[in-house]
């Protein structure tokens, strides 16, 4: 493997990875906080592209598009939390997972009544259409560079916000021991209301700045969503910390894993239509095995949060 | 919460009015001239035999399996590959394919509980959300893993019939009612196993299980052993519905492992009353007749459905046969008066 392909790959996985963790970190302070399980929290991805692509082309600004796209977001995830989940906190996961089901095929079809069934057009800005060279010889998409970036800033403001201030510090507590944390006098009620509106906002800037690379479809919101399971299970439900590493190791070892196995197993089997096709399923299932062997060696993620 | 340690008289005449029904519908679909009716009731009795076996760990076992259409996925892919290996005269690892029913079929029964074994004993080391969310993982990972495959350049295959029975039967399963009945009698009998296993102290274990681990545990019960047996025969019960599903539709995709299959699955089950392996054959037949009937209404009848499935988990708990079994009183009873009366005024 070149110099050049290795940081090409470095960083395609560094970028997939931070995306993760603005859906992870939603995901697993919900879980840990309220017992809950969300699977719409792909639907928020999804209508965060949407509405990001919509106000982008309305206001022809991709920026502003994005910022406004935010608060619709985290306004549409108030309204999802008090119609619908409040009432699914005390019960048990399976309707929780059967309630959020119905939340998804819900989205997927409004969005598709809205906006149709093709994707939509969604470009990145000019501004960011070019490739910078972050190596001797070696371009990279100046706007995956600023996607990086983006995710990685606010990576560092939500862990900032976890671990130096009083309302990161209620967030935390409420994570590890809910019914003290109540004994104690927090409001835990609009303390989740709050993480889960957060949660919503990072979701729909993961769609928003995803959606120009890929496509601004339904049904991208599950394809996340899963990967999102398997960066929580990975890391442990409900720890911040584990997010972070869980996603990093996930969108690292996706990436190379797409990049480096097809040619492995062509090096193997000397058939090279049978190693493209068991390269690419190796590919696609090396996540999987990646969180089979954690959790053969630590059933409850690497950094399990409760006690 | 659902109680399937008593069986009710009432669930067991539930029971014996759906058999009833079953049976004797290809006869009405002739009657009112309405061939279609007996393809949809095959639809909805093959997917009623992957709600039964998820019921089994989901309603008894109380592990909501979020991957259980990768069961069903390999039951089909096994009939699958059998009927491509056999069709164009290849070999895959020394095999040469087969269509024959008592090879085929147990073979895809057989590999889906293989598999089922394989990912129970990973999956059960986790407890809740850690449960539901690895075995959608695995799920995910066996869809992508059959969507790299390749038949002839395609993803999914077209099958030219169905799976052949032994020339001594005289039977042939490309018949529409034959195979509506060898689907049906499959679903009865795995049923049938399933109530027997419910009953039996395996069954008493998994349900205890359920209720309270740490005092089975305490009682010295190896409960993780018998949840992974549970795993592994609903793991079977969804390849054989799989390999079903194959020869039903004459087609394998991996549509059939996606993983909102999965979740329909668990609808069936909870629509239906988990709990009760009667209930999750009831949420099969709703669910589809429901999807079929929205279809027709609206093009967008997701839109519906959804609402729909929130409105049922919110207020109607035990599902559909909780709510017949709480009808008043001896409700068979008044029907047979209140037929014997009509008929005695006519």
């Amino acid at each position: 493997m070149s110099t050049a392909l290795f940081i090409e790959q470095s960083l395609n996985g560094f970028q997939l990875g931070v995306m993760l963790f603005l859906m992870a970190a939603g995901l697993t302070l919900v879980f840990g906080i309220m017992d809950l399980i969300n699977l719409a929290h792909g639907s928020f991805y999804m209508v965060g592209a949407y509405l990001a692509a919509t106000f982008a082309r309305w206001l022809d600004h991709f920026l502003l598009g994005v910022l406004l796209a935010l608060p619709a977001a985290a306004l549409v995830g108030l309204i999802v939390d008090r119609v619908a989940l409040r009432t699914l906190y005390r019960r048990d996961h399976l309707d929780q997972v059967l309630a959020t089901f119905g939340l998804i095929l819900f989205f997927n079809e409004l969005v598709r009544l809205i906006w149709g069934p093709v994707p939509i057009p969604f470009d990145p800005p000019e501004l960011l259409s070019g490739t910078v060279e972050v190596w001797p010889g070696v371009g990279y998409p100046a706007f995956r560079l600023a996607i990086i970036a983006v995710g990685l800033g606010v990576a560092l403001g939500l862990w900032l916000l976890i671990t130096r201030t009083r309302l990161g510090m209620r967030i935390r507590a409420g994570a590890s021991n809910r019914e003290m944390v109540t004994a104690l006098g927090v409001n835990v009620p609009t303390l989740f209301t709050l993480v889960f509106a957060l949660g919503a906002a990072l979701a729909a800037l993961a769609g928003a700045m995803r959606g120009p690379i890929l496509a601004v479809e339904v049904g991208m919101g599950e394809e996340i969503l899963i990967l999102t399971f398997v960066v929580i299970v990975i890391g442990g439900i409900g720890s911040i910390r584990g997010a972070l590493v869980g996603s990093l190791l996930v969108g690292l070892v996706d990436t190379f894993g797409r990049a480096l196995l097809p040619d492995l197993f062509a090096l193997m089997l000397h058939d090279a239509s049978a190693a493209s096709s068991v390269g690419a399923s190796a590919a696609s299932m090396s996540i999987y095995v990646l969180m089979a062997v954690v959790l053969a060696f630590r059933p409850r993620g690497l950094f399990p949060a409760h006690g | 919460m659902a109680s399937g340690s008593e069986s009710p008289r009432r669930r067991r005449h539930v029971a014996l009015i759906l058999l009833a029904i079953g049976l004797a519908l290809p006869g009405y679909a002739v009657l009112v001239d309405e061939p279609f009716l007996v393809t949809l009731a095959t639809r909805i009795v093959v997917l009623a035999v992957a709600a039964v076996s998820l019921d089994l760990i989901l309603g008894y076992g109380g592990l909501v399996s979020f991957g259980h259409a990768a069961f069903v996925g390999i039951g089909a892919y096994a009939v699958g590959t059998g009927f491509f290996l056999d069709f164009n005269n290849d070999t895959l690892l020394g095999w040469d394919g087969s269509v024959d029913v008592l090879l085929i079929w147990p073979l895809g029964v057989l590999v889906a509980a293989l598999v089922a074994l394989a990912i129970g004993a990973i999956s059960l080391r986790t407890r809740g959300i850690g449960f539901i969310m690895i075995t959608l993982a695995f799920a995910q990972m066996l869809f992508f893993l059959v969507q790299s495959l390749r038949w002839q350049g395609d993803d999914s295959l077209a099958l030219w019939g169905r799976s052949e029975l032994p020339d001594f039967t005289g039977l042939d399963l490309n018949d529409t009612t034959t195979f509506y009945y060898v689907a049906l009698a499959c679903l009865v009998g795995f049923t049938w196993l399933c109530s027997r296993l419910v009953d039996a102290p395996f069954g008493r274990i998994l349900q205890a299980g359920r209720q309270n681990e740490k005092r089975m545990r305490a009682l010295g019960v190896a409960v993780d052993r018998h949840r992974l047996a549970a795993f592994v025969i609903a793991g079977a019960g969804g390849g054989l519905s799989g390999v079903l599903l194959a020869n039903a539709a004459e087609f394998v995709g991996p549509a059939y492992l996606a993983w909102n299959r999965s979740g329909e699955l668990i609808v069936m089950v909870v629509l239906g009353g988990m709990g009760t392996l009667v209930g999750p054959i009831i949420g099969a037949g709703a669910l589809v007749m429901l999807e079929e009937y929205l279809a027709q209404v609206t093009e967008h009848w997701q839109i519906v459905l959804g609402p729909v499935l929130l409105l049922a988990v919110l207020f109607a708990r035990r599902g559909i046969l909780g709510l017949i079994e709480a009808l008043p009183g001896d409700w068979m009873g008044r029907l047979r008066r209140w037929r014997a009366r009509r008929s005695g005024d006519v």
